[in-house]
């Protein structure tokens, strides 16, 4: 089959490699019949996460067609499903507390040593990431094995197609998430960093979940307008200061909520942010933090801090002092996509959330390596690259 | 007063009282230095003398067992206990999730075991010393093994009906003393972190009914 292979930074390539088998009772085979590349996958692009080995297959974004199925998969061949990027056995004590992210038993044994040191716990799998969560083959290939099959994947009805539901695989329920952890109250004002496909479903979530008054940040025009079309009011960070901005649209207050939709690379010309990317790049393993370090400042004293957005490693000038002497609540974690999956569908179907705004961008496979270096240097008209395999490059 | 009559002497003076404070700085700093590196050195051996706690004693700082390593490690399982028990008790199932044993033959109490070590295989032979159905099983090396081992595996009801906390401690003399047991590590042989990850595996098929691979192919 063709697939998507990283071969190392600012280096991915469509390949030839081995068709997938079904290896345990309770695997699937999909057929993938859309892709996206995520914005965590430009954290892999850009070689700042660990445990990457040359070859390996990318892509946590997918969904596509069941033609083959282990004894104990519950699935039935033909089927259409969306495939949540985190892998999840469904039996362990997380998963049984619906914490499907934190799962103790989808992250083979030996990768788990990588991790346990670095965290004080061995992290879960993902779908085509690094090594640390499982190096599992990704989706963005023709075909792809399914590991706990009768606990992850959401079977699609006819009538919705690929383009509406297929953002149930990460970034939706993440931007849920995201909104669902800043524990919002009936006309809460809720401040978002970030205007990428995460940042702009946490705008969505949160004006569904009541937010009273939703506050957007980024640099990039284009992304600000799609979030003041989903409602939100925006901030430009390069032309105004941000948090004086935020405390004056807030009545002197603050967000009650924060949301840091940005991740470990931050950017914008800050004096942290240069600190930060100067060790990342002599590979510290520091993540950058400029937009939290905000975002916490920012947050109204006895409130929420989110954080959907990406960290890996350390952070430096962590203002400690700030969240305990404001009695601020913080909360993270990959997400446990398959909790909110059920209401999310049901919600895309009632046409209560609309994903496909956010396209801009739809390639075959063969052309994902184009859309990795488009998504990564133009983030402004490139806001969300689909790949469909099986389809002409032209 | 002093300060508005005679500011000029006064900056002065404050100067060499900075330049002092900074010498009883620097002064305080090399003695306090020196005074945690006795204290540390005091009061290391005496650790002995110390109220015991509530920890493992294989958790203990300075863990003394002699010429014998030891590989230790807790998981809890959510399954029962008696259907744990009686998994591991017939050791038949062991090489399920233990990837470092080649083969194992069971004749009653007594189990012959080939095991992967770092160079060549090692033939152990152990004997089943204490059985508690439900509760532990222990065993010890015959005369017969390569290796001079023993270890125990006891399963306890875990708090909050959360399943079963499995207990596996396995002693032994590295074939080459620390050397060897180094090596063996580099090799990813080392009990302790095969014990580790034969005891997530084991977690794996009890919990989920398979082990988790990332391999996409059999053969691989």
């Amino acid at each position: 089959m063709r697939a998507l292979t990283w071969q190392g930074k600012h280096d991915v390539r469509v390949e030839t490699v081995p068709d997938p088998e079904i290896i345990n009772p309770r695997d699937a085979i999909l057929e993938v019949t859309s892709t996206a590349i995520c914005g965590s996958d430009l954290h892999l692009y850009d070689g700042v996460i660990p445990g990457m080995m040359s070859g390996d297959i990318l892509g946590h974004e997918f969904m596509g067609r069941v033609v083959e199925t282990g004894p104990e998969s519950t699935l039935q061949k033909g089927q259409r499903v969306v495939v949540p990027f985190t892998i999840s056995c469904g039996k362990c004590f997380h998963c049984m507390k619906q914490q499907f992210s934190a799962c103790d038993n989808s992250n083979p044994a030996d990768k788990q040593d990588l991790t346990e040191p670095l965290y004080g716990h061995a992290l879960s799998a993902l779908f085509g990431y690094s090594h640390l969560t499982g190096g599992y083959p990704g989706g963005q290939a023709e075909y792809v094995r399914v590991p706990f099959s009768d606990v992850g994947p959401i079977v699609i009805p006819d009538g919705l197609d690929d383009d509406q539901v297929l953002f149930l695989s990460d970034i939706l329920p993440t931007g849920w998430q995201g909104a669902v952890n800043a524990d919002i109250e009936e006309g809460d004002t809720v401040a978002v960093w970030g205007c990428g496909p995460v940042g702009l479903f946490a705008v969505q979530s949160a004006l569904l979940m009541g937010a009273g008054k939703v506050i957007a940040i980024d640099e990039y025009p284009n992304r600000l307008a799609l979030a003041k079309k989903l409602g939100a009011e925006v901030i430009d960070f390069k032309q105004t200061h941000v948090l004086e901005a935020l405390m004056e649209m807030s009545g002197g207050i603050g967000p009650d909520a924060v949301i840091d939709a940005v991740g470990m690379e931050s950017h914008g010309f800050a004096p942290d942010t240069v600190m930060d990317n100067i060790k990342q790049n002599v590979g510290m393993g520091a993540d950058s933090a400029h937009a939290l370090r905000e975002a916490i400042l920012a947050c109204r004293k006895g409130g929420r801090v989110s954080i959907p957005g990406v960290y890996g490693g350390f952070v430096d000038k962590w203002p400690l002092g700030a969240m305990m002497e404001k009695g601020l609540q913080l909360r993270g974690g990959q997400t446990h996509v398959q909790k909110y999956l059920k209401e999310l569908l049901h919600r895309i179907g009632e046409g209560e959330i609309d994903t496909t705004f956010l396209i801009s961008h739809r390639l075959p496979l063969e052309d994902a390596a184009r859309g990795y270096q488009n998504f990564r240097y133009n983030q402004d008209d490139w806001t969300k690259v689909v790949l469909k395999p099986g389809t002409e490059s032209n | 007063m002093h300060n508005e009559t005679h500011p000029e002497r006064h900056r002065t003076k404050g100067s060499s009282h900075q330049n002092a404070l900074w010498l009883a700085l620097g002064v305080g700093a090399v003695a306090g230095a020196a005074g945690y590196a006795y204290y540390q050195q005091a009061t290391r051996n005496k650790v002995a003398h110390r109220p015991p706690d509530s920890a493992p004693g294989r958790t203990a700082k300075t863990g003394r067992f002699g010429d014998y390593a030891v590989a230790s490690r807790t998981v809890t399982i959510a399954r029962p206990r008696q259907e744990l028990y009686e998994f591991w008790r017939d050791f038949a199932n062991l090489p399920k999730f233990m990837e470092n044993v080649r083969d194992i033959s069971v004749a009653g109490d007594i189990t012959d075991w080939t095991v992967a070590g770092p160079f060549r295989d090692l033939r152990l032979q152990t004997r089943i010393v204490e059985d508690r159905p439900g509760q532990q099983i222990a065993w010890r090396a015959t005369d017969a093994s390569e290796i001079d081992t023993e270890g125990k595996v006891s399963f306890r009801d875990a708090p909050a009906g959360r399943g079963t906390e499995v207990e596996a401690i396995i002693a032994y003399i590295p074939p080459a003393g620390e050397l060897g047991r180094l090596v063996a590590k580099l090799f990813q042989a080392e009990p302790q972190m095969q014990g580790r990850r034969e005891l997530k595996r084991f977690k794996m098929l009890m919990e989920t009914g398979e082990i988790a691979t990332n391999h996409n192919h059999k053969s691989a």
